[in-house]
């Protein structure tokens, strides 16, 4: 038996065998203390100054080969702080007039530093390089004090990334040929660690809880990212195992695989639209290896994330027509500016809320701020020339809220042909259902509304009152409870009352237990990670949708509970 | 002693990827250099100084150069700020 089985929450599918990697930050801690001897001082400082920067180099070096220059570019600037004279002077100073240590003349030099960038309140650009400059610190400091600080850039075996979270920056330096894996103690199936595992294609376990401190560096783990499991120092036996398993797993993907350019069927010739979610142009590869049929949600969030300022028209619009030329006249759902809840601009300050999820966010931010508006629909308004674009509003609560959206488009769209600027002239305009309140008047919304894309991780969240980042209410995410079940009824119920597609783009729409009821229930179309279309499509082919829609009646009005519903599923489709 | 006024045209001033390269320019020369903007100045070779004086877009700065190099560190340093597209 293995040492330990870890349990988690399976973020990305597969099974990876491969050492542990602890991604975490080593004990940093020091005593201040007093020296006599400040020349022998000052030189265990320049040594570590010195070993810092020729690690950087390395580093920047590995990460321009496997990364590229731009995501090296970060340690460039480290380099550049470690080479300054201004702090290793005060640094010096320090030692030499206060007669104190090494460690601490950095740290109160540093921290001061520290502070005064993060003082720069109206200048988003120099509060990050407080985060440079602590980053630094931590190199210098583990030089000082002999003890090794984890550098995922220079990664070059085989392991499985251990991390009590891990920041968009870690993986931006995570190299896919050695990282085969990845096991964090926080997080959920919607943490950015999550969707990074389902983008880059490697099996991840989230939300351990202890990861970071059961394993070891280079402890073997294997890590089942289909049950959300990984084992600490398994037996050859469990090894063995495993390997079939993954060998099984591979198989069944190579069949998957064969499904990639077949129409997405039911049993009985019932055709269903398969699409992808995006979050940037680069996960094009993965949704055309999918042979999905559609974008159903590219996220448009990625273009005000990555960036120190509110992004321009003309860089908009480059990574819009990036997609929608990609997708070569098949359908592209963009998804305005959703900001705001847990995603925050550093440029863009929003205020200190009470409830963020249930404050100033995404399409509220758009209707007061319709300068930033305007900017993002006139891009998408060019790009729309080059292929088959539909715009999608966020967070609609009323119709109003969607009128007025319509009406700053129309006015965009006015301008842009007055000058002469070629627009596609039938762009279809929808809408999110994620707030009850829409959900509810769904019927009327159809009238006005082309398409509906149902978001469950939001409407689950606003329907059952529990914010879906906080673990300890993690249990009422009930996506199979009924009452949810019937408001996505009366949703798609009014879409086809009035001639219109009614879809989904949230985590359900992949989920094998919804999927099924989803068909039964005559959802148009599915939009899902890349990674789980194929295994969809292969699904769909065993339903039949007259069978299927008798058990989802059932699970509407026979079944009371979450647990009930997935029973009836799981006993009924796949003979569990 | 070497001078060179400018006016800053970038959009976001001098910061960022420029800054970097305009201490890595200075970096290069044994002269002492510094980079002088309202009533402040810093030593051009400190990444730290240069980003701590918040030089914005129309800015009004002086570079100037002691040493022995001071009139080829001014023409490198000038180069720079045309070439990043600090300054005309």
């Amino acid at each position: 038996m293995a040492e330990k089985v870890l349990k988690g929450i399976a973020a990305s599918d597969g099974i990876a065998i491969a050492k542990a990697y602890m991604l975490v930050d080593p004990d940093l801690s020091f005593e201040k203390t007093t020296v006599s001897d400040v020349d022998a001082e000052i030189k265990k400082l320049h040594d570590a100054f010195d070993a810092s920067k020729a690690e950087l180099k390395v580093i920047k070096d590995k990460a321009t080969q496997s990364l590229g220059a731009e995501e090296a570019e970060v340690f460039e600037a480290h380099i550049t702080i470690l080479s300054d004279p201004e702090m290793l002077g005060q640094i010096e100073g320090k030692i030499k007039d206060d007669k104190v240590n090494a460690e601490e003349a950095l740290k109160e030099v540093t921290d001061t530093f520290i502070s005064m960038f993060e003082a720069m309140t109206d200048n988003a650009y120099m509060q990050e390089r407080a985060g440079d400059i602590r980053d630094v610190t931590k190199r210098v400091m583990s030089h000082l004090l002999g003890v090794t600080l984890p550098s995922p850039a220079l990664i070059d075996s085989e392991v499985i990334v251990v991390a009590h979270d891990l920041t968009p920056s870690d993986t931006a330096q995570l190299d896919r040929k050695f990282v085969k894996g990845f096991i964090t103690d926080i997080g959920g199936r919607t943490s950015h660690s999550a969707i990074m595992s389902r983008t880059l294609e490697i099996p991840a376990v989230v939300g351990s809880e202890t990861a970071t401190t059961d394993l070891n560096e280079g402890t073997t783990v294997i890590l089942d990212g289909i049950n959300g499991e990984a084992l600490i120092n398994p037996t050859d036996d469990e090894i063995s195992a495993y390997q079939q398993k993954a060998k099984d797993f591979a198989a069944q993907k190579a069949e998957w695989d064969k499904l990639k350019n077949e129409a997405t069927v039911s049993k009985d010739g019932k055709h269903f639209e398969l699409a992808s979610n995006i979050g940037t142009p680069d996960d094009m590869d993965g949704v055309l290896d999918a042979g999905s049929e559609a974008i159903g949600l590219f996220r448009s969030e990625f273009l005000y994330m990555n960036s120190s300022e509110l992004p321009d028209e003309d860089t908009q619009f480059e990574a819009y027509k990036k997609v929608v030329e990609g997708m070569k006249g098949k359908p592209v759902i963009v998804r305005t500016m959703d900001i705001g809840g847990d995603k925050h601009l550093d440029y863009l300050p929003l205020p200190e809320e009470m409830n963020p999820f249930l404050g100033y966010r995404a399409i509220r931010i758009s209707l007061d701020r319709d300068d930033i508006f305007r900017t993002q629909l006139r891009a998408l308004l060019r790009a729309s020339h080059y292929g088959q674009l539909r715009i999608m509003f966020p967070m609609i609560a009323t119709l109003d809220e969607f009128r007025q959206a319509k009406s700053i488009f129309e006015e965009e769209k006015a301008k842009l042909v007055k000058a002469g600027t070629p627009v596609a002239d039938d762009i279809k305009l929808g809408i999110m259902i994620e707030i009850p309140a829409a959900a509810i008047l769904a019927d009327q919304f159809a009238k006005e509304v082309d398409f509906f894309s149902i978001g469950t991780n939001d409407l689950i969240q606003y329907s059952f009152a529990a914010d879906r980042g906080n673990e300890h209410v993690s249990y009422l995410y009930q996506p199979y409870n009924p009452s949810l079940l019937r408001l996505i009824k009366h949703v798609i119920d009014a879409a086809h009352a009035n001639g219109r597609i009614a879809g989904m783009c949230g985590e359900v729409a992949g989920d094998q237990v919804a999927v099924p009821l989803l068909m039964g229930l005559g959802l148009d179309e599915f939009s899902m990670s890349s990674t789980s279309v194929l295994k969809t499509r292969s699904l769909m082919k065993t339903i039949d949708t007259k069978e299927i829609a008798k058990l989802a009646d059932k699970a509407l009005n026979e079944c009371v509970t979450n647990e009930e519903v997935k029973e009836l599923v799981e006993k009924n489709v796949f003979g569990k | 002693m070497e001078k060179k006024d400018f006016h800053v045209i970038a959009d976001t001033g001098i910061h960022a990827r420029p800054a970097t390269l305009l201490v890595q320019s200075a970096s290069k020369f044994n002269s002492e250099i510094t980079l002088q903007y309202q009533d402040k100045s810093v030593n051009l070779k400190s990444i730290m100084g240069v980003m701590s004086l918040g030089v914005g877009k129309d800015a009004d700065v002086t570079i100037s150069a002691e040493g022995a190099d001071e009139a080829d560190a001014i023409a490198a340093l000038a180069d720079t700020m045309k070439k990043e597209g600090l300054s005309e």
